[in-house]
C-alpha cells in the first residue's frame, strides 16, 4: 500500500527567492550555469497518452467510465451485475486494475463479458499507458461501453487521466459519510457518486443526507445515485445514467468517411 | 505510489529537456505545486531525493513554489482565495465555488549547465 500518499506532510510554505536567489548567486563568467524556462506539467506525459486514448474512444464512439473508490466498496460486484445486464443491449468490456491477482477479471469473465486484468505491482493507480495497452488486448467494439475499475484507492487515481469520459466514485455506506471531505480531490474529479450497499442502511447509523451534503460541498454539480449492487435496488437509475452518456458519445462520433449523405 | 510517479515524471521531463535545450547537469529545479493539487510537496521532495542519484539531477536543489488556491464564487460572482476544495466563500459564505487556480503541478524553470 502507498506509504506516502494520503499522509499529511509538512507543507508549510518555504522561503523562496525566485529569480534572484540561486541564479543571482552565480557570478557571470564563473560558471556555465544558465536558466531555462520549462513550464511543463509533471503529468504531461500521462496526459498526452490519455488524449490519444480519448481520441480513439471518440472515433469509435466508445463510452469509457473510470470507477474509483476505496478498497471493497463494491466496484466489482456492481460491475459484474452491470456488465451482465447491459451486454444484452450493447457490447461491454471491462479493464480491472489491482496491485495483484486476477480475481476481479475472473469474476467479470464469469459473466461472459470480456475483461483484462492490469496488475500495477507496487503502483496504486492505473495510468493512461496501462489503459492503452489493455484496450489493445481487449479489442474494442464500436459504440460499446468500457468500464475501468481502478485500483481501490481514493487518492492517486484522482490525478491520473486515463482518457475516460467520466470518473464515477463509489462510496459504500459502511465507510462513513465523511469521505467526500476527507478525500476531496476524488469527489471533485468525479461526475457521479454512487452510494452503494444501501441494503445495509437499516443496520448502520449512516446518514445519507449528510454524505450527499459533503459531496455537494466538494462538487456542487456531482450526480448522485443510491444503489445496492447485491439486491439490485437503484440499478435502473445507474443504467439510465450510462445510457444517457452513451448516447452523447455515439451522437458525437465522427461519421466515417464516405458515410455522408446516406 | 503517487508521488513516486510524479518524481519519475519530473526526471523524464528533465531528460527530454536536456536533449532539446542542450544541458548536462541540473543545478536547481523549480516546481510549481498548487495548494489544491493532488500532491504532497514534502512527499514529492522525498521521492525525488530517492531517485535522482545517478541522473543528470543528482546534485540538484529542489525549490517548490506553492501557488495559491483560487476560486470563483457562483453565488456572489467574486474571485476568492481558498485553502481547501470544500471551503465556503470567504466573501458571502456560499458553498458553490469553482476552482480556477492552484491545481498546477509543473516544472517551471531549471538552472542548468
Ligand atoms: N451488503 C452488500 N454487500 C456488498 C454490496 N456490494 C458489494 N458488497 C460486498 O462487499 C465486498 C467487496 O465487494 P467487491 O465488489 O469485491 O469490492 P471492490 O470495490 O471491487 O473491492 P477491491 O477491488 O478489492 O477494491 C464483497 O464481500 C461484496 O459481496 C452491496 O450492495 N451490499
Ligand atoms: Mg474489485
Ligand atoms: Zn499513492
Ligand atoms: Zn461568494
Amino acid at each position: 500500500m502507498c506509504a506516502v500518499c494520503g499522509c499529511g506532510g509538512d507543507d508549510k510554505p518555504r522561503d523562496l527567492h525566485f529569480g534572484q536567489g540561486a541564479a543571482g548567486a552565480h557570478l557571470p563568467g564563473l560558471s556555465q550555469a544558465r536558466m531555462v524556462k520549462i513550464e511543463r506539467d509533471i503529468l504531461g506525459h500521462n496526459d498526452a497518452l490519455a488524449a490519444e486514448n480519448r481520441k480513439r474512444f471518440a472515433e469509435q464512439g466508445v463510452l469509457v467510465l473510470n470507477l474509483v473508490s476505496s478498497p471493497g466498496s463494491g466496484k466489482t460486484t456492481l460491475l459484474c451485475r452491470t456488465a451482465a445486464d447491459l451486454q444484452l443491449r450493447y457490447p461491454v468490456a471491462v479493464v480491472e486494475g489491482d496491485q495483484q491477482t486476477s480475481f476481479d477479471a475472473d469474476r467479470i469473465r464469469a459473466t461472459g463479458v470480456p475483461a483484462v486484468q492490469v496488475n500495477t505491482g507496487k503502483g496504486c493507480h492505473l495510468d493512461a499507458l496501462m489503459i492503452g495497452r489493455a484496450v489493445e488486448q481487449l479489442g474494442l467494439a464500436d459504440e460499446s461501453v468500457l468500464f475501468v475499475e481502478n485500483v481501490g484507492n481514493l487518492v492517486c487515481p484522482a490525478g491520473f487521466d486515463l482518457g475516460e469520459a467520466a470518473k464515477v466514485v463509489i462510496l459504500s455506506v459502511t465507510e462513513g459519510e465523511d469521505k467526500p471531505l476527507k478525500y476531496p480531490d476524488m469527489f471533485a474529479a468525479a461526475e457521479l457518486m454512487i452510494l452503494n450497499k444501501i441494503d445495509l442502511l437499516p443496520y448502520l447509523s449512516f446518514d445519507v443526507e449528510r454524505s450527499v451534503g459533503f459531496a455537494r460541498q466538494v462538487n456542487p454539480g456531482i450526480d448522485l445515485l443510491n444503489v445496492s449492487a447485491t439486491t439490485g435496488q437503484g440499478l435502473d437509475g445507474w443504467y439510465d445514467w450510462i445510457e444517457q452518456r452513451r448516447r452523447q458519445v455515439v451522437a458525437a462520433r465522427p461519421r466515417p468517411a464516405g458515410a455522408e449523405g446516406r | 505510489m503517487h508521488e513516486m510517479s510524479l518524481a519519475e515524471g519530473v526526471l523524464r521531463l528533465l531528460d527530454e529537456q536536456a536533449a532539446a535545450q542542450r544541458f548536462e547537469r541540473v543545478l536547481t529545479i523549480w516546481l510549481e505545486i498548487g495548494e489544491l493539487s493532488t500532491v504532497d510537496p514534502e512527499s514529492l521532495r522525498f521521492c525525488l531525493e530517492a531517485i535522482k542519484k545517478d541522473t543528470l539531477a543528482a546534485g540538484a536543489k529542489l525549490e517548490i513554489i506553492r501557488t495559491p488556491g483560487q476560486a470563483f464564487c457562483m453565488d456572489c460572482g467574486k474571485p476568492v482565495r481558498v485553502a481547501q476544495r470544500y471551503d465556503s466563500c470567504p466573501e458571502c459564505g456560499g458553498g458553490s465555488l469553482q476552482v480556477t487556480g492552484g491545481e498546477e503541478m509543473r516544472v517551471k524553470e531549471l538552472e542548468v549547465e
